[in-house]
């Protein structure tokens, strides 16, 4: 990393164990706030899972967290520190470096990010050596092995993309991610468009190689329920905010916030007994005109003029995070209030 | 009087690759056989390349089958061909697709799109019109009924305009709706929305559902009877909560052991099994699941099972868990549990 611009010296902790930590950052699109004064902390071989809907900008914050935003999307404000040192406006080629060695992402649909006319086996070359000096031979057997430990016969290098099906070419483009051995990989949506099959099989892969090696993740999905699985810490994201974040146990019996409860009662069950369900009345708010207060505030069913001095606070003032119980923050003005 | 809808022994194969003499066909359908009743939902689950959408479409008339019969009001109306006939079906038989932002025209509004059916099918007169789509968008959940009329399909959400096509499938009062995938493009918290006016639908309005998804949790919640499909055949169907509590095929189970449980936090359960559902591609004969089958038989490898009833109306495909009365004292028999 090239130097570092001094950050604000604040009562954050960045203890030896934090890996990203990210303050009060903001993301524009225009005049549009897609992420809007996000904390967010990472530590070292942590599975931190970013729950939300589309559109709540948990995308944004991979994209700004990697810095491949693309304009007019832009970091408005805040900063991203690696290992302490800030990196929200260090040089393109500063950045280069640090993604993949650092920090990798694995997009949604990223089985369509592979080359279509370039065989598996030199697109692992090619970002290799893109990275490091390592002879072609090498990547190659580097390669193979990696394509082992996804579950791929590394036969596969000779293959052309075309000639993997949907769920291997996930898992090519996984093992991609983890080829420069790097210390967090970004995961967006990596198994939404596959069979449900094929993504146990994938996410069961991950997790093993993430106890094995000790890189951490930060795993972005809408689907809740894999969270409850797969992460040890989950933030939930609503247009543009962070209103809840528990470790995965306590935010699966303890929701706090409205918007996580309702989220929760979005998924029917795979057991026990069948109930009407309600899931969430109305739609995530526009967010070039979010509305004033909480922006949950239109949706929520805690949100009522029968008790005046509340309903003034959660149509009026903007809720921050707090910490409601040890470990556990949410950014609610019920919850404050003592609900 | 409605009856509902019934297919038997619904077969679709496509030719697939390039071969010269004679092509590979893609069993997307094998002797598929149902029936959906009024005032039920039946789900068809399975993976995607299973076939479940291939049927969906051959019950709504957008696919000729290769074989087989649909049979409506009791007649078999796979092959009919005169326009009569056609509108006729289509006035009872609708579909619903899986993304509401390309089922609906981006130049015209709420209201033409719901006109539109009822002027073709000439079911309401020309003045009665504005009463019907005003009365077609409050059922669907759509109000101020008149406002959303106004609109075009970008100013709605995505939940919107699923229950603008929902509306639409709705105008020419079917008896019989098949949904394809209708919620897996919309946000989660909508979802249960659309499900509970499915459920909402059957009810009031004694409709027979056809509901296509890979999700097994919602099919649980919204429907009477699952159809489990894998390779282009149905290898399950039964009540279900019998089906998902009690599943006796290897697949349905397979199936029900991927999806993500909050409650088993650790699982190591799950195993992974070889074999892909290139299994629907000039299949040989024998049981199209048995490459990824832990409790697969010798039989299993030369003769294809047959669907059969080990309870009443819970049926599989499977030569260990379902043998036929016939075979039933030479197969080890798994205990259910």
């Amino acid at each position: 990393m090239i130097a570092t611009v001094p950050g604000p010296t604040d009562e954050a902790s960045v203890t030896p164990e934090t890996l990203i930590e990210v303050k009060n950052l903001a993301v524009t699109y225009g005049e549009v706030r897609a992420v809007d004064g996000v904390d967010l902390t990472i530590g070292a071989g942590e599975v931190l899972g970013l729950a939300g809907e589309s559109g709540c900008g948990k995308t944004t914050v991979a994209n700004a967290l990697m810095q491949i935003l693309k304009p007019p999307a832009r970091i408005a404000d805040g900063t991203i520190r690696f290992r302490g040192e800030d990196i929200t406006h260090d040089s393109e080629e500063a950045l280069r470096r640090f993604r993949w060695r650092n920090v990798s992402i694995v997009f949604q649909s990223a089985m369509n990010a592979l080359n279509p006319v370039m065989k598996v086996g030199n697109q692992f070359v090619d970002m290799m050596r893109a990275h490091e000096r390592i002879s072609k031979r090498n990547a190659l057997k580097s390669a193979g092995e990696l394509l082992e430990i996804v579950g791929i016969d590394e036969r596969r290098l000779s293959s052309y993309p075309h000639e993997l099906s949907g769920g291997m070419r996930q898992r090519v483009i996984i093992a991609m991610a983890l080829a420069l051995q790097p210390e967090l990989v970004i995961m967006d949506e990596p198994t939404t468009a596959l069979d449900v099959v094929v993504q146990r099989e994938i996410l069961q892969q991950v997790r093993d190689l993430q106890r094995e090696r000790g890189f951490a993740v930060l795993f972005i999905t809408h689907d809740l329920s894999l969270l409850f699985e797969f992460a040890s810490r989950i933030a939930i994201m609503y247009a543009g905010e962070i209103v809840e974040e528990a470790p995965a146990r306590e935010l699966q019996v303890r929701a706090l916030h409205p918007y996580t409860e309702g989220l929760l009662r979005s998924f029917p069950p795979l057991r026990g007994p069948v109930a009407r369900m309600t899931g969430i009345p109305g739609t995530p708010p526009d967010l070039a005109h979010p509305p004033k207060g909480c922006r949950f505030n239109p949706r929520c069913s805690y949100c009522s003029p029968d008790r005046p001095e509340l309903y003034a606070l959660q149509t009026e003032v903007r809720p921050l995070l707090h910490e409601a119980a040890p470990d556990h923050r949410v950014a609610c003005h019920l919850v404050e209030a003592g609900r | 009087m409605t009856t509902g809808l019934e297919v038997r022994d619904l077969t679709k194969h496509f030719p697939v690759g390039n071969g010269v003499v004679r092509r590979a066909q893609v069993h997307a359908a094998d002797d598929v056989s149902f029936t959906l009743r009024p005032g039920t939902i039946t789900a068809l689950v399975g993976e995607s390349g299973s076939g479940k959408s291939t049927v969906g479409h051959l019950i709504a008339r957008l696919q000729d089958p290769t074989s087989g019969q649909v049979i409506f009001e009791g007649r078999d109306v796979a092959t009919k061909r005169s326009r009569a006939d056609i509108m006729r079906y289509r006035s009872q038989v609708q579909m619903i697709f899986q993304d509401p932002f390309s089922s609906l025209n981006p130049v015209k509004t709420v209201r033409h799109h719901l006109a539109r059916p009822l002027l073709l099918h000439k079911l309401v007169p020309r003045g009665g019109i504005d009463t019907a789509i005003r009365e077609l968008l409050t059922t669907v959940g759509l109000v101020p009924p008149d406002q959303i009329a106004a609109k075009y399909p970008h100013e709605l959400s995505g939940g919107q305009r699923q229950r603008v096509a929902i509306a639409r499938a709705l105008a020419v009062a079917p008896t019989v709706v098949v949904a394809d995938e209708p919620t897996s493009m919309l946000d989660v918290s909508i979802r249960i929305g659309i499900l509970n006016l499915m459920l909402d639908l059957k009810q009031e309005r004694n409709l027979a559902f056809l509901y296509v998804t890979h999700d097994l949790a919602s099919a649980r919640y919204v429907a009477d009877d699952v159809l489990v499909m894998y390779a282009g055949q149905i290898v399950e169907r039964g009540p279900a909560e019998r089906v998902l509590s009690e599943p006796l095929h290897p697949y349905t189970e397979l199936l029900l052991s991927a999806v993500p449980d909050p409650d088993h936090t650790d699982t190591g359960v799950f195993e992974h099994r070889k074999g892909r559902s290139s299994a629907a591609i000039d299949p040989a004969p024998g049981c199209r699941f048995r490459d990824r089958c832990e409790i697969a038989v010798e039989r299993c490898s030369h003769e294809t099972p047959a669907l059969v009833e080990v309870r009443a109306t819970h049926a599989a495909r499977c030569h260990v868990r379902a043998p036929s009365p016939a075979l039933r004292e030479e197969v080890h028999v798994e205990p259910l549990r």
